[in-house]
């Protein structure tokens, strides 16, 4: 059972609970802000306005959208609250988190009092959000977006350095329509004190930054909080803004037409982008939609791809299993250039590289598994005691303490997502040339050590059979690169060897002949996911024996329901791990089954995204609800590796495009500086 | 007027108070950025009004060193200390009077009168600047009570 795509989704009234929401600080006296109302203003405005947010429980997670500008995002809700933001970079501390806390966390809602149901959609390939509320007298359609702006449309105007756009529009009848605006700093821990400036804005000063919220309403400020509640007729509209600066003079943006004039900025932004896919495919509306996941989560300013814009988001309800994802795993390196290059995205694999060759610098040859967007070493984990959680599912966790692992297949992850350039097309310099050699040099003399794996387990080292396949990976790209001549003053004959000593190690040591499968661990007799990367690395063919005993073993041992399956046997009580159904579709189409095989699955698949297409780390195999957080970069990564497998098989191209003998050599002239 | 020495003086007390208030930006004791705040008067283009900032703001510093050297040609007496006087009356103009008179010289500064329109977005700096951070005058003065100390101290009367 799937949670299925739907258009509409009825009946979704927030569903209120017993709950009474508490004040952060009651110290300020009732005040009023008065702005200049737009041509368009509404029937009537009232500067009160009750509350109606803080009694509604937790949506569920796949009732969330997303928005973002490519240095932060922010999660809005089917009912009209942003929920979630951190200015100015997705790591730094919330201004609204009430995702992970009802009461403390803050948010920023705009909905109709009362309505019967909401439909949800992108503009076409953008990332500018619209929710329509339809209601028994009128309908009202929210947009909102984080602005994207061209060099030339921002060389000509002074733009705000973050900011939210809001404009809400009465298509239909008549609608009272609430605003409720609730900031709350530092994850809900510190108070936010709202200044009327007067024709300025409403002014909060937090930590380094001074957000100012533009509103052509009468807006009624108390206990911390801005409110208003107006009556809106059919074809009127308001434009509400919130910014964030931490260098002044702060940009006051203007709510009148040029609001209009930046979102369609914003539209033609992602829709120029989104048009670069060369992805012509069945699937292609599900791959332009991840791929435009993807690129909000590309932290522009460095190149960097985190791998969420959440945090503690569970992946069971009510457990610890709660991570802050908000940072750059290494990881996700070779899938992601992958994806990238195959897409035709050569700028955003190319800066993405070369802010993988940049992070590691100071760690060199060494490399950590989790960087912050900048390089620096991801946050030491601290517990937020005074949140509830999502749905009660404490603690809430800042900082990854899987950043002291030890994970050697990051190594292959790396050198592969450089190999992959370099089949491609692209010039690796000689200051990428040395970093390689390094990190190849490191692997041939600790690939024998036992190390966390991928699946980053807090209970010790292991001999992990992907690890293994990943230094192993390694070698071999290198020993490719320097063959074709990409690659200069390698110890070529050291690499071979050793490459050929873990290759053997791996066929003997990680083939389990009593299950007939390959295991997680050398000596073991247990299966996880990422055996199916095998294939995708190349070191065994997916319709080899070896393989389809694997993969046969798999579906038995980790197989959830006809589609999904879980990443590892000790995995029980969590989600399935979305990107290892996408890897299952991806191993059927490298010839792992027919190519029928591959696509029913991927369009099996398909149905357990929320109506927006966005999918979250996990899915309930029950419900087919999201668990994780979201939305995932890695599962978006997992469904366009699968749909481009599928669209190579179909085309009859040869597979494993990472490969120098199968390379489809774009962008010869591309070059990448480390 | 000993010329050489007041290009000498001028040019390093200017880089001094440059330097500080970046400085203070950057150790978060304001928001203020003063490059970007006078080069939005000729571009709307944030990295050309940063660098067109920095320059107006080196020639407006040294051309403002005069003034110092004048009072103390003046007073045919100087050291570091009547710098440090002279700087920190200078911070107090700049942030009583030349912040307020800001809105209606800054050609994209909105005022806390009309707020924003198409042409004037820029947040107004406040009284004493502390729209830019409550330690933002902090900043302004001891980057004036350098910049005067150093004339003080390096320029040579005739």
């Amino acid at each position: 059972m799937g949670f299925g795509r739907k258009a509409c989704i009825l009946a979704n009234v927030p569903p209120k609970s017993a709950s009474t929401y508490i004040r952060v600080k009651r110290s300020r006296e009732e005040d009023t802000i008065s702005g200049a109302a737009n041509s368009k203003s509404p029937s009537t405005i009232s500067p009160a306005g009750g509350i109606h947010f803080p009694d509604i429980q937790f949506p569920e997670i796949q009732d969330y959208a997303v928005i973002g500008d490519c240095r932060a995002a922010a999660l809005v809700s089917r009912y009209g609250a942003v929920e979630w933001l951190c200015w100015p970079r997705f790591e730094k501390p919330s201004i609204f988190a009430a995702i992970l806390d009802r009461k403390l966390g803050g948010h920023w809602t705009i909905s109709p009092s009362s309505y019967q149901h909401t439909e949800r959609s992108y503009i076409p390939s953008t990332n500018v959000l619209q929710t329509r509320f339809i209601g028994p007298e009128g309908a009202v359609l929210l947009t909102d977006l984080m602005p994207m702006a061209s060099a030339a449309f921002s060389k000509s105007r002074v733009l705000p350095d973050h900011e939210i756009i809001r404009r809400v529009e009465c298509t239909e009848g008549q609608a009272e329509v609430k605003f409720d605006f609730s900031p709350r700093a530092n994850y809900g821990r510190n108070a936010v004190v709202i200044g009327n400036k007067g024709h300025l804005g409403l002014r909060m000063e937090c930590s380094h930054g001074v957000y100012w919220l533009r509103s052509p309403v009468p807006l009624a400020i108390s206990d911390g909080s801005a409110q208003a509640s107006f009556t809106m007729r059919k074809g009127e509209s308001l434009n509400f803004s919130l910014s964030y600066s931490e260098e002044a003079p702060a940009v006051l943006p203007v709510l009148n037409d040029a609001v209009v004039e930046r979102i369609q900025e914003t539209v033609t932004w992602w829709q120029k982008w989104a048009e670069l896919a060369e992805y012509k495919g069945e699937f292609r509306d599900q791959v332009i939609r991840s791929a435009l996941t993807l690129k909000l989560m590309n932290h522009l300013p460095s190149g960097a791809i985190i791998a969420a814009p959440t945090t503690s988001l569970p992946e069971k309800i009510g457990a610890e299993l709660n991570w802050d994802y908000r940072y750059c795993w290494l990881r996700d390196a070779s899938l992601t250039t992958h994806a990238l290059l195959e897409l035709g995205y050569w700028r955003e694999a190319g800066d993405f590289l070369d802010w993988m060759l940049h992070a590691t610098r100071l760690t060199q040859p060494k490399l950590r598994i989790v960087y912050s967007v900048f390089g620096e070493m991801a946050p030491k984990e601290e517990l937020l005691e005074e949140l509830t959680g999502y749905k009660n599912s404490r603690p809430v966790r800042v900082g990854n303490a899987a950043r002291n692992q030890l994970q050697l297949d990051v190594y292959g992850e790396v050198i592969d997502a450089a190999a992959q350039y370099a089949f491609h097309g692209g010039t690796l310099d000689r200051e990428m040339q040395k970093a390689l050699r390094g990190f190849a040099n490191y692997v041939v003399k600790h690939w024998e050590q036992p190390d966390a794996g991928i699946w980053e387990p807090r209970s010790g080292r292991q001999n992990h059979t992907h690890s293994r396949l990943l230094c192993w990976v390694a070698l071999d790209r290198m020993i490719a690169l320097c063959e074709k001549g990409s690659l200069k003053k390698a110890p070529l004959d050291t690499y071979k060897k050793q490459a050929e000593l873990i290759r053997n190690q791996i066929r003997e040591r990680a083939w389990n002949s009593e299950l007939q499968s390959y295991v997680s661990v050398l000596g073991g007799n247990t299966v996880d996911a990422s055996l199916l990367l095998i294939s995708w690395y190349g070191f065994e063919k997916a319709d080899s024996p070896r393989m389809q005993g694997t993969y046969k073993m798999l579906r038995e041992r980790l197989g959830k329901n006809g589609q999904l399956i879980n990443r590892s046997e000790d995995s029980s009580g969590e989600g399935a791990f979305a990107i290892c159904s996408f890897w299952e579709a991806e191993f059927l189409s490298l010839g792992g089954g027919t190519l029928e095989d591959a696509k029913q699955l991927l369009r099996q698949l398909l149905k357990f995204s929320n109506d927006l297409g966005l999918y979250s780390e996990e899915i309930d195999p029950k419900t087919g609800a999201a668990l994780g957080n979201f939305p995932q970069a890695f599962t978006h990564i997992g469904l366009i590796g699968a749909a481009l497998s599928i669209a190579q098989r179909e085309e009859g191209e040869q597979q494993l495009a990472h490969r120098p003998e199968q390379a489809t050599q774009q962008g010869a002239t591309q070059e990448v500086s480390a | 007027m000993n010329w050489l020495s007041w290009l000498f003086s001028g040019f390093l007390a200017t880089l001094a108070l440059s330097t500080l208030l970046s400085a203070s930006q950057g150790l978060g004791f304001t928001r203020m950025n003063l490059p970007y705040l006078i080069g939005t008067i000729v571009t709307p283009n944030r990295e050309k009004a940063r660098f067109y900032g920095f320059f107006i703001h080196m020639l407006n510093g040294w051309a403002f060193s005069i003034l110092y050297v004048l009072i103390f040609q003046s007073w045919h007496f100087i050291n570091w200390w009547s710098g440090v006087l002279l700087g920190l009356a200078h911070a107090l103009f700049v942030l009583t009077v030349g912040m307020s008179l800001m809105p209606g010289l800054h050609p994209r500064m909105a005022s806390e009168q009309h707020g924003p329109n198409a042409s004037r977005q820029l947040e107004p700096p406040g009284f004493m600047a502390l729209n830019y951070g409550f330690q933002t005058p902090l900043s302004v003065f001891l980057a004036h009570g350098v910049f005067g100390a150093i004339i003080g101290i390096f320029y040579h009367l005739k």
